[in-house]
Formats: C-alpha cells, structure tokens, sequence
C-alpha cells in the first residue's frame, strides 16, 4: 500500500502552504514591535523578574500579538484582497485556507494567556485577552470599516504590550504604565495618516473609511499635526517618572522636535505640492514616525540600565 | 510515444512545504517543553520555603510560636 496519489503534481490546486506562510499569518513586522515595547515594559518596572519568567512573558505577549494578527488576517481578507499593500498576504494570495487563519488564531490565543497567566500573573493575562480582543473584535470586526476613528481608537490595541510588560513585572499598573500606553497611542493616528496621506487609493478601493477618504485630504493634514502637538507633552512628561531621566529627555526632546517639524510640513503642504514631489515629506514623517517609538523606549532602556549599574548615583544625579 | 503516467519526484515542492512545515512545528514543539521546563524549574526555585528532600518534614520550615 502507498501514499503516492497520482493527483500530487495537480498544479490547478492552491499551493500548500509552508511554514513561513503562517509565520506570515501572524504579521512578524508588528510581533517584533510588540515584542519590542513588552520587553521595555517588563525591564523599566521596579520589580524584576526571573530571567526564564520575563522571557516567557516577552514571547507569549508577542506570541497573543501574533494571534490577534492572524484573527485580523482572516476577518479582512476581502478587502485585503483590494489593497495593493496587503494583497500578498497568505489569504487572498491563495496559501492559507481562511479556516486555518482563523484556528490558528484561536488556538495561539488561548495558549499564549493561558502561558502567561502561568508564568507571570492573571493581571498580564488578562490584560493580553483584553488587547487580543480589541484588536480582533473592536478594531478588526466593528470599527475599521465603520468610522473614520478607526486608527485612533484602534490604536490601543497596539498601545497595550509595554503596559503588559509592566504587568507582567509588578503584578499592577502604575502612572508610568499608563505613559507607555498614551506615548504609542497618540502616536499611532500621526504614524498612519502620514501612511495613508501616500498610500493614496488603497483605502479608498476598499472602501475602509480612513480620514483621507471620509473626510479630504487637508482634514488629515491638520489631524497628523493636532494629535502630534498633543504627542508631544505625553512623550515628555514620561521623562518626570520614575523610569524617566535626562538621557530619555534629551531623546524625547530632539526626536519630538523632529516629528513636530515634520507635521507642521506636512499641515503647510497642499496636496498638488505633495504630488510634485511623489510624497516626499510624507514618506519622510512616516518612516521618521517608525524611528520615534524605538528612540523613547530604547532611551528609557537605556534609563534603566543607568539606574540598574547605579550610575546616577555615582555621579551624584538625582539624589 | 510519450509517457502520459506522472512522474514520480520524491522532492517535489509539496514535499518540501511539508518538511518545512513539519521542521518548523516539530522544532516549535521541542522550544515550548524547553521553556516550560525553564519555567518549572524558575518557579520551583523562587517558591521560597518548598522544599521536600528526604521526604521529612523540616521543623525549621514550621512557623514559629514566639
């Protein structure tokens, strides 16, 4: 008796999928921020962990991440099938049965907070359902398809791992927890409008209700500059904590300074300047955009360090 | 004339997805045992006074009256 069937070099059936098609399903780019901002949560806390705990922490919050990620792939499918960014996604390209995303995305849902309830405590774990559930749920399901807020309110789901971390570590949330948490989720609408200001009909051939389709183009010119001034004072005010300190200052200061010039340009610009030039400053604030997150949270790592090998205290600073 | 029978490849491109598909669960598998035994081992490390060497009770470990 054999295996071998003859229908095995049937090129008209959908290709079977490799591992790295799932790896794809649980959108590694956003896993390794996730991860990223969860590790700076859990090592800026005041209580330190086990080295193995705070690792199982780190991978089961990116890991909760990534299901939420693939949750996401299997509800918008349809329309990432439309959009020229995504359509190469392992759904719409034809490698990945939408039952498989949505198993896959259950399943490592239920393992990673179960795992982090076990490994850390039930505060973390909840705090990880909740974010699994706002992303798949509130954002994916109802609000990115039915309001312009989309990315504004959506934004928590992504705001939610350094507080985890934080979580995971003091088995609490404290004011410095909630910093982290505001610090990505104002930074989150600037970050993506500057995005869609050049992704120019994506959206639109979608039919998802960003701000640049429901409500023009300069209407997202003047929310990127509003919720950056308003980014700026939180991003600050983190350095006045106690994680905070005068090399994440300096960083905030120069980088919020550079982002704020960077809005402003894009509030004075009109959209047939920004046509001649095929985006240029909106390229430059988005991809400046993904350089200011991993600029505050490594300086508040670096924040962290300086305090762990009592640096401060060799030169005086802060009593 | 031609042979209309397939060719029978044993490193056909949907032998290879599957490889890696197996490779990639099989090492996830082994990576998961490793962390929980990691976890175990932390968590029985850090559990203060449990301890059950020579399955006696230690005197030492009873809280104590005065």
């Amino acid at each position: 008796m054999t295996d071998i069937r003859a229908d095995l070099h049937d090129t008209a059936r959908p290709a079977e999928p490799g591992f790295g098609d799932y790896v794809v399903l649980l959108k590694p780019r956003v896993m390794s921020l996730v991860v990223f901002t969860a590790l700076a949560g859990l090592l800026v806390a005041p209580a330190a962990l086990h080295p193995i705990e705070a690792l199982a922490a780190v991978i089961f919050i990116a890991l909760g991440a990534g299901a939420s990620g693939a949750l996401n792939m299997w509800w918008d499918a349809d329309i990432d099938r439309v959009m020229r960014r995504t359509a190469r996604r392992p759904i719409p390209a034809g490698k990945v049965e939408p039952g498989e995303a949505l198993g896959l995305g259950l399943a490592l849902s239920g393992i990673a907070v179960i795992m982090l309830g076990l490994a850390t405590n039930l505060l973390a774990a909840a705090l990880l359902a909740f974010t699994i559930f706002f992303y798949a749920v509130i954002y994916s399901m109802w609000l990115k398809r039915s309001t312009p807020q989309n990315i504004v309110i959506g934004g928590a789901a992504g705001a939610f791992p350094p507080m985890i971390g934080w979580a995971a570590a003091t088995g609490s949330v404290g004011l410095e927890a909630w910093l982290m948490f505001a610090l990505i989720f104002m930074w989150t609408p600037p970050h993506f409008w500057a995005l869609a200001l050049f992704m120019k009909d994506d959206y639109s051939n979608a039919r998802v209700p960003m701000l640049t389709v429901t409500h023009g183009r300069r209407a997202t010119r003047a929310h990127v500059l509003a919720y950056t001034v308003v980014l700026v004072p939180v991003a600050l005010a983190a350095g006045f904590t106690s994680i905070g300190g005068p090399v994440y200052l300096t960083v905030a200061l120069v980088v919020n300074a550079l982002f704020l010039r960077g809005a402003w340009a894009i509030w004075r610009r009109t959209e047939s300047q920004a046509e001649a030039d095929n985006y240029r400053t909106e390229k430059q604030v988005f991809r400046l955009s993904l350089y200011y997150l991993f600029a505050h949270f490594g300086a508040l790592l670096i924040e962290a360090a300086l305090r762990a090998a009592d640096a401060y205290a060799l030169i005086g600073f802060g009593g | 004339m031609p042979s209309t029978s397939p060719t029978l490849r044993p490193t056909h491109e949907i032998h290879k997805r599957r490889f890696s598909r197996n490779l990639g669960v099989g090492l996830l598998l082994v990576a998961f045992i490793a962390l929980v035994f990691g976890l175990t081992v932390a968590k029985v490390q850090s559990g203060g006074t449990i301890q059950a060497y020579d399955h006696t009770y230690r005197p030492a470990l009873l809280p104590q009256d005065d």
